[in-house]
Parts: C-alpha cells; structure tokens; sequence
C-alpha cells in the first residue's frame, strides 16, 4: 500500500464527497420521474430501485414479445391456486353473470362493470409468453379489454400514479404503475386461445401484465383502485408479494 | 482499486451462487427453445426435489421454499457485478493493469508458450522471481476469458430471461434462440464461473494461500511494494 500522502488525502476526499453527492441527486431525479418503486426501502431496496428505474429508462413503451399461432403451447402448464372461496363458487354456479369488476379511487366516475359489459368495450388479443419466476414458461393467446380503455371510461385524475387490482380470494392483490397500466398489452382477460378463459387460467378475469413475470398476472379479478401512493393500500408495499419476499417490480 | 473490485465481486458471485442455485430448486427442470414447464420435454432434470409441489421429481419429499429473499438478493447482487465490473474495466483501461498484465505478453503469444505454463505447473517447478510477480500466459488467457467472456455472457443470459428487457431488446433472447435456451445457458455458464473458482482457489493453495491472501488484500509481497 503506498503511503497516505496530501494528494492521495485530497483526491479521495474529493472522490467520496462526488460519491456522495452523486447519491443525493440521483435520489431526487428518482423522486421527480417517479422511478422509486414501493418496496425501495430495506436490505434489497438498493436493487429494486436500479432494476425498477433502469427498466423505466430502457423501455418505457416497449412491447412484449409476442410469437406466431403456431407457437401457442399445445398444452399450457396450469399452475394450481388455493381451492377457491364460496364466494367464487357462487358466481361460478351463475356462471359468472354476475361477475362485477369495481373501479374506484382516483377517478372522476366510480363504477362497475359485468364481464359481458368488457366485451362491448375495445378487444385486443395477444399472443404472449407467461414466464413464472421459478423458470417455465408457456405461450397462449390471451383476450380482453385493455386496462386503458377501462380507465378512459371512468376517468383517471392527473396525479394518479398507480392502478392495484384485487382478486375475489383472500389477500390476492398486486399494482402497476400507470407505464404498465396505460401500456397497450396490459389486458383485463376473459378469452384464451379463441375461447372463454378457463377458471384454472384464472377465469372468468385475469390481469396480464406480459412485460413483468407470472406471479403479476393476478386472477379472479374484482376491483381495480387508482391512487397516487400504496402508502395506504394493505401492507403499503404495493402487492400482497414484497410481504413473502417477492418484489414488487417483476420485469426484472 | 483492482483489489477492491476483486473482493466485491467475490461477495456477488457467492451471493449469486447461493440464490442461484435456490430459484434453481424451485424448477430443476432445464428446456431447450422459447417454452418449457412440467407439460414438456425437458432436456434434462437435476434429479433433486423441488421447492414447489406442483413440479414432479418423484420424491415425495418438498424442499423448503426459500425463492423469496433469492430472488431479491439475486438481483441486488448482480447489480453489485454489474456495477463493479464497470469501474473495473474503466480502471484497468486506464491505469494499464489490462495492457500490462492482461493481455498476453509480447513473444508469449504461441502454442508452445501455453504448453510450456503448463508442463511446469504439472511438475510443480518452482516459478523464477519474475514469473512470481506477473501473470504467465495461461493465466492471462483465461483471466481474459472470464473477465470477457463468460462473465458478459452470464449476465447477458440473465437479462435474456428478464420479459421487460426483451421487450425493449427482444434481440437479446432470439439470438439466443429463446427464453428456455437462455436459462439453460446460464445455468452452464454459472458452472463453468463455478469451474474456474475452484481452479483459482486450488492454484493459490498450491502457490502459498497465507502469502497469496496476504497480497490480495493488502497488496504486498515478500520484499516488494505493490499498489
């Protein structure tokens, strides 16, 4: 090691004070072009930031992948859930005619919506990649309503940053911020492969959300909630997963 | 400064390792191509059990679920790789430690120099004085290798599984010839950097690991000051 002379005291003075310096204005930069995510604090905040903000960065509007009808998986991996609540059965049994998605929070009209009432708004079909965080994956052509359009029906207010959607089961809920929300793959799905979407894939409502990993693509869809902050929803961390050590951000 | 990056990332490969082979665990199946789940072929299965009950080991037996914290700390400490890869190269760009020790040297460049490293590894010679304080040619090579090759090439692979990075570079995947591809490669790859650790570690031990560790850490040898 060579010893610490003035220069070398100096130029590392000066270094750790650029450091952090360079720190502070990155944090408000994050601040101001919202690419803090909610789950940056903690151990592993420093990751979830880089990841969230470097991800805003590269492609804010980029479009998943999406691949040929003839790489539809023949037959699609069905993850299993919980048995489902008698809340789900019930509407099950009426075959989801009663099924309602509300949506409320920051908007100018609060309202709800049947399954058959998604259908008469805009249809967008996708063929995307499901990618589960453990490591499979399959192909399938997914149907719906984009989120957007729900959105532009009820009115979003200008502040809003967020959109968390619940499922009918027990603590199931997630959120995305408005890039994913607005983004025009991000569907409210009710069709799979030219048919109704199968209650095993998450019928009769799922969101897909095909630019971030599986487990975002939350089923038995019930009420969206537009908010400028998660501060106040549930656990705050923005999605039921942070709590079991799942991040927020899933486009990795 | 090249000290430091070496001991940064040593922290992040372990980490990686570790959460690595625990997302591992919760899918032991590897695919060929763009898809893969328990519903297709794999190319081949680490006959462990699974983390996860919905993936068929034939053991009865589940492993317990520890994807959560992997997942986060696998990502923060690929960032630590990330980022300390950069200020390394930078570093060794600039003050010549890539040129200098690196790169191979001039005449040292044939067949035979390589053969030669070799053959007197194997007979355990003891190097001169100054084949002590530089790397030989073997030992660049694959320095080189590591540091440009296989290192890029695991963090490319990671990203290629990342569906908002494809989004943005759906080259990065279809070059690779799809997602399942990708983490099948990275999972080699991981074992080739796993490969060269332990050959790393073997050939300190032989040269004299206190003296060795004692260098890495501090920069000094035996009669020699060395920032």
């Amino acid at each position: 090691m060579k010893p610490l002379t003035r220069r070398r005291f100096v130029t590392a003075g000066i270094a750790a004070t650029a450091g952090v310096a360079g720190v502070a204005v990155a944090d408000r930069l994050a601040r101001r072009y919202g690419l803090l995510p909610p789950d940056d604090g903690g151990i592993y905040g420093p990751g979830e930031t880089l990841t969230y903000a470097a991800q805003r960065i590269l492609g804010r509007h980029a479009l998943a992948r999406e691949f040929p009808r003839s790489m539809i998986s023949a037959s699609p991996f069905l993850n299993p859930v919980a048995p489902p609540t008698d809340a789900f059965k019930q509407s099950q049994a009426n075959g989801f005619s009663d099924w309602r998605l509300a949506v409320d929070g920051m908007v100018a009209h609060p309202g709800s919506f049947s399954v058959a009432d998604l259908k008469t708004m805009a249809r967008c079909s996708q063929i995307t990649e499901v990618a589960c965080e453990e490591g499979w994956s399959y192909i399938a052509e997914w149907i719906g309503t984009p989120v957007h359009d729900v959105l532009r029906e009820v009115g979003v207010h200008p502040q809003a940053r967020y959109v968390a959607y619940f499922s009918i089961e027990h603590d199931w809920w997630d959120s995305m911020d408005m890039g994913d929300a607005l983004h025009p793959q991000t569907l409210l799905t009710w069709g799979m492969n030219d048919g109704d979407l199968p209650v095993g894939f998450g019928g009769p409502l799922r969101m897909r959300v095909p630019r971030q990993l599986g487990y975002k693509n939350v089923k038995y869809i019930t009420r969206l909630t537009v908010t400028d902050s998660m501060k106040g929803i549930r656990n705050g961390l923005g999605s039921a997963a942070p709590g079991g050590g799942y991040s927020w951000y899933a486009g990795i | 400064m090249v000290r430091v990056t070496h001991w940064l990332t040593v922290i992040a490969f372990f980490a990686l390792l570790i959460s690595g082979m625990e997302i591992v665990i919760s899918h032991p199946r590897f695919y060929w191509g763009e898809v893969g789940n328990v519903n297709t072929q794999p190319a081949f299965v680490i006959p462990i059990p699974s983390s996860r009950g919905s993936v068929p080991t034939g053991y009865k037996f589940e492993m317990p679920d520890e994807n959560g914290w992997s997942r986060y700390l696998h990502f923060e400490a690929a960032w630590l790789l990330v980022l300390t890869g950069f200020v390394y190269a930078l570093y060794s760009m600039g003050s010549g430690h890539f040129r200098r020790d690196l790169l191979p040297a001039r005449g040292e460049r044939s067949w035979r120099d390589y053969r030669d490293v070799l053959g007197k590894t194997l007979r355990r010679e003891k190097p001169d004085a100054a084949e002590a304080r530089s790397y030989n040619a073997v030992q660049r090579a694959t320095y080189l290798v590591v540091i440009f090759g296989l290192v890029p090439f695991v963090i490319w692979t990671g990203l290629a599984m990342s569906p908002a990075f494809t989004a943005a570079m759906p080259l990065t995947v279809e070059a690779l010839g799809g997602r399942q591809t990708a983490r099948t490669l990275h999972f080699f790859v991981s074992w080739a950097l796993v490969l060269f650790v332990v050959v790393h570690v073997t050939m300190i031990s032989m040269a004299g690991f206190r003296s060795r560790m004692r260098a890495m850490v501090t920069g000094r040898t035996a009669g020699r000051e060395d920032a």
